[in-house]
């Protein structure tokens, strides 16, 4: 990785980052990924988060989906742990919690590959300064 | 493949939507559609708690994002034939100031969590597409000194580690303090029993606190950073290091950042975990290698902390709101919040409330709405007592002060303060004394032992607050209880001891009726000093099997086989186990 010197250093690196990403996109037959964020912080992988997101980096593949799954820090739900948040492409994000491995399948089976909902939805309730 | 439902409904499976319907909503719906014929076509989804338990039970339609209220069996055919038959939305059940999904009413705004949960901790490619490293970029090229530490004034940032004072002004003072070397240090020592806001912003977004760390190394004029964190914070530190050592390869850190002639590096120092060691001057006197005792201020760190050097010592939530003012600016965060109290504040929930979890909201939401609207209320359906705020340099806020906005001065005005962002909340089965009990336990371990006041006279109020709870308590006591309060807090030191007597003063003049009690009637109120209560075997119930007899691990009880048993109070030691092992509910407590 090249060194940042200048702004237009930082603003080039952010650019080849998103090209990284649009061409994970034409690989993927010009179709966005479908995102998964894997909530990991220290009470998140406590309650089982690391298997959750070794079930889907496991299990998609074999069941044909490319997804980009991601572990992030705390998404504030520590009532629910562990949680997932889920982004098919162009909808609005979805968070579950409570998922174990047998939810989690469920999610795959359901959620992703046919967009239905299953048990255990999180409603947002935050927004964000972006 | 199958086909697909045409529509989900989420049903609020809160305790308090639960309780509210009577009727078990589910069931009834799965029923109803299938009476209609719809059960292959709609699927019925339970849902994590809306949020909206005061006018539940509450449902939702997805993917139409339709939010239906305070629904009762009649309104289910309603729904059905209207709605899901017909594409009508059912106007009468629908509150449209509360929409979730589509989120027109959102409690919280994360500023300072902007991007945890969101982002890989681990990759700093994340936080650059994210506009990383954009607000230091602009700083060091655009601005100059002054010019960013007038921004952060008029933000109207106040630090976010307990006392609140204006960040932009700490560093101004810091940047006037003439010396050849200055240091920026982040205080992640978090130790607040509760309380993980710090822990999960570098869990979930270092790269936010090393940006703002090396602006301010840029508006004071130092060119070093230290990140104090406890040791018992271990994934925070694994994050911190990558981010670190990322930030370091791409010249994000270290010498000549963005072509310029300012150099900054960050080094992590560990915390052995010490409440006390959260006090900036013990802090730094820590990170000297010397005993974590506070000293007196002034001086103040500004003008000589780390190793006599000038030192700006910020909390890291007050740092994670930086960059983001920065990139945004000073009047839009300034548009946030009251008054006197800018931006927001990351709260811990935690206690008896149904959603434990980490929040943000802006400052001037009420009390209410944090525990009601996000907490999702007390835990089965419980009645509210208090809430403690400010850990155990803090005070309760009770009914009266729910619908308080919240906020540096408004919470002080009330008797408690904001302390660094814990809450716990207490139900009607909390006893308000012992709960003081609890926060003095936590002081008199913690207390450094430096002064006399903090070391002895917290241990005499634990004493005392014992004695009280044991059941021995005089009304004499309390007023001694008080007083010493008041001296303990008007002679300790530092700000432990200044403090350690609130949860004590706090709930003496909300609950007084409570110590009362302790002391006059030998009660306790709410039943949670076990002292008071007695074990009696009831001559009904009982049928003489000896079981309890065989289980009390004292030898507490009495009887023959087929004869009614009885229970020496002078041995007993209220464990419990009797009425646990007992099968007749013959036992209970008085
Ligand atoms: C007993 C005691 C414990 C403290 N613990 C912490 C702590 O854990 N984290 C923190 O940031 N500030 C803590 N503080 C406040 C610090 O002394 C200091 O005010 C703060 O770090 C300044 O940063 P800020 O202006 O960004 O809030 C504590 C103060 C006292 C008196």
């Amino acid at each position: 990785m090249g060194t940042i010197k200048s702004v237009a250093d930082l603003k080039n690196l952010r650019s080849s980052i998103q090209e990284a990403n649009q061409k994970a996109i034409v690989e993927n037959n010009n179709e966005k990924l479908i995102e998964i964020n894997v909530a990991m912080a220290t009470c998140g992988i406590a309650s089982g988060a690391k298997e959750i997101m070794e079930f889907l980096i496991q299990e998609l593949p074999k069941r044909n989906i490319v997804a980009k799954i991601k572990k992030t820090g705390c998404m504030g739900y520590c009532y629910a742990e562990p949680t997932l948040e889920i982004t098919i492409p162009n909808e609005k994000p979805m968070v579950f919690g409570y998922v174990d491995i047998k939810r989690a399948d469920e999610i795959i089976e359901k959620f992703i590959k046919k967009g239905e909902l299953v048990d255990g939805v999180i409603p947002i309730n935050y927004e964000l300064a972006t | 493949m199958s086909i697909k439902y045409r529509k989900n409904l989420l049903i609020c499976s809160g305790s308090s939507c639960h309780d509210a319907s009577n009727f078990d909503l589910m069931d009834f719906i799965n029923v109803k559609l299938k009476e209609y014929g719809l059960d292959d076509d709609i699927q019925v989804v339970q849902s994590v708690c809306f949020n909206k338990c005061s006018i539940g039970p509450n449902m939702i339609v997805y993917p139409d994002n339709v939010e239906y209220s305070t629904i009762t069996k009649s309104d289910i055919d309603d729904i059905i034939i209207e709605h899901l038959l017909n594409g009508r939305i059912v106007e009468r059940l629908v509150y449209n100031d509360v929409n979730i999904i589509s989120g027109t009413h959102k409690k919280q705004y994360r500023i300072a969590l902007r991007n945890c949960g969101f982002i890989d901790p681990e990759a700093i490619e994340d936080y650059i597409e994210k506009d990383g490293y954009d607000a230091l970029a602009k700083c060091l090229t655009t601005f100059t000194p002054e010019e960013v530490t007038q921004q952060i004034i008029k933000s109207g940032l106040r630090g976010r580690g307990g006392g609140g004072f204006p960040t932009g002004v700490k560093w101004d003072i810091t940047s006037k303090s003439v010396a050849e070397q200055k240091y920026v240090v982040c205080n992640a020592d978090e130790g607040d029993p509760g309380a993980f806001m710090d822990r999960s912003i570098l869990e979930g977004d270092p790269h936010s606190v090393i940006e703002a760390m090396a602006i301010c190394g840029y508006c004071i004029g130092a060119n070093k950073g230290i990140v104090y964190i406890r040791a018992e914070y271990p994934l925070a530190i694994k994050r911190l290091k990558i981010a670190l050592d990322q930030a370091k390869e791409y010249g994000l850190l270290g010498s000549q950042i963005f072509g310029t002639d300012f150099n900054f590096t960050i080094d992590i120092k560990y915390g052995a975990g010490a409440f006390v060691c959260g006090e900036e001057t013990a802090l730094i006197h820590s990170m000297e290698g010397l005993r974590g005792e506070p000293t007196l201020k002034p001086p103040f760190p500004s003008v000589s902390g780390y190793l006599k050097y000038p030192t700006n010592v910020n909390n890291v939530e007050t740092f994670a709101n930086i960059p983001a003012i920065i990139n945004k600016g000073a009047d839009w965060f300034a548009s946030i919040g009251t008054e006197k109290s800018k931006g927001t504040k990351v709260f811990a929930l935690a206690g008896k409330i149904n959603n434990v979890g980490l929040i943000e909201v802006p400052m001037g939401t009420t009390l209410r709405e944090v525990i009601y609207d996000i907490g999702g209320g007390i835990v089965d359906g419980k009645k509210f007592k208090a809430v403690q705020t400010g850990g155990p340099s803090g005070g309760c806020l009770t009914e009266k002060d729910l619908d308080l906005p919240i906020d540096f001065d408004s919470l002080t005005a009330a008797g408690s303060m904001m302390g660094s962002g814990g809450m716990i909340v207490m139900d009607e089965d909390d006893c308000m004394v012992a709960m003081a009990k609890f926060y003095l336990e936590f002081t008199v371990e913690e207390s450094c032992g430096k002064c006399v006041p903090c070391r002895i006279g917290n241990k005499r109020l634990h004493e005392m607050l014992t004695k009280l709870c044991d059941g021995y308590g005089t009304p004499e006591d309390l007023d001694l209880l008080r007083n010493l309060s008041v001296v303990v807090k008007d002679t300790s030191l530092c700000g432990l001891g200044q403090t350690s007597p609130n949860p004590i003063l706090s709930t003496m003049a909300n609950f007084y009726d409570e110590y009362h009690a302790h002391v006059v009637d030998h009660k306790c109120p709410s039943g949670q000093c076990t002292s008071f209560l007695k074990y009696y075997i009831d001559e009904e119930n009982c049928i003489g099997c000896l079981v309890c007899a065989r289980n009390c691990p004292v030898n507490a009880i009495f009887g023959e086989k087929k004869k009614l048993h009885i229970i020496n109070h002078e041995i007993c030691i209220k464990c419990g186990i009797c009425m646990e092992r007992c099968k007749f509910d013959a036992i209970y407590i008085k």
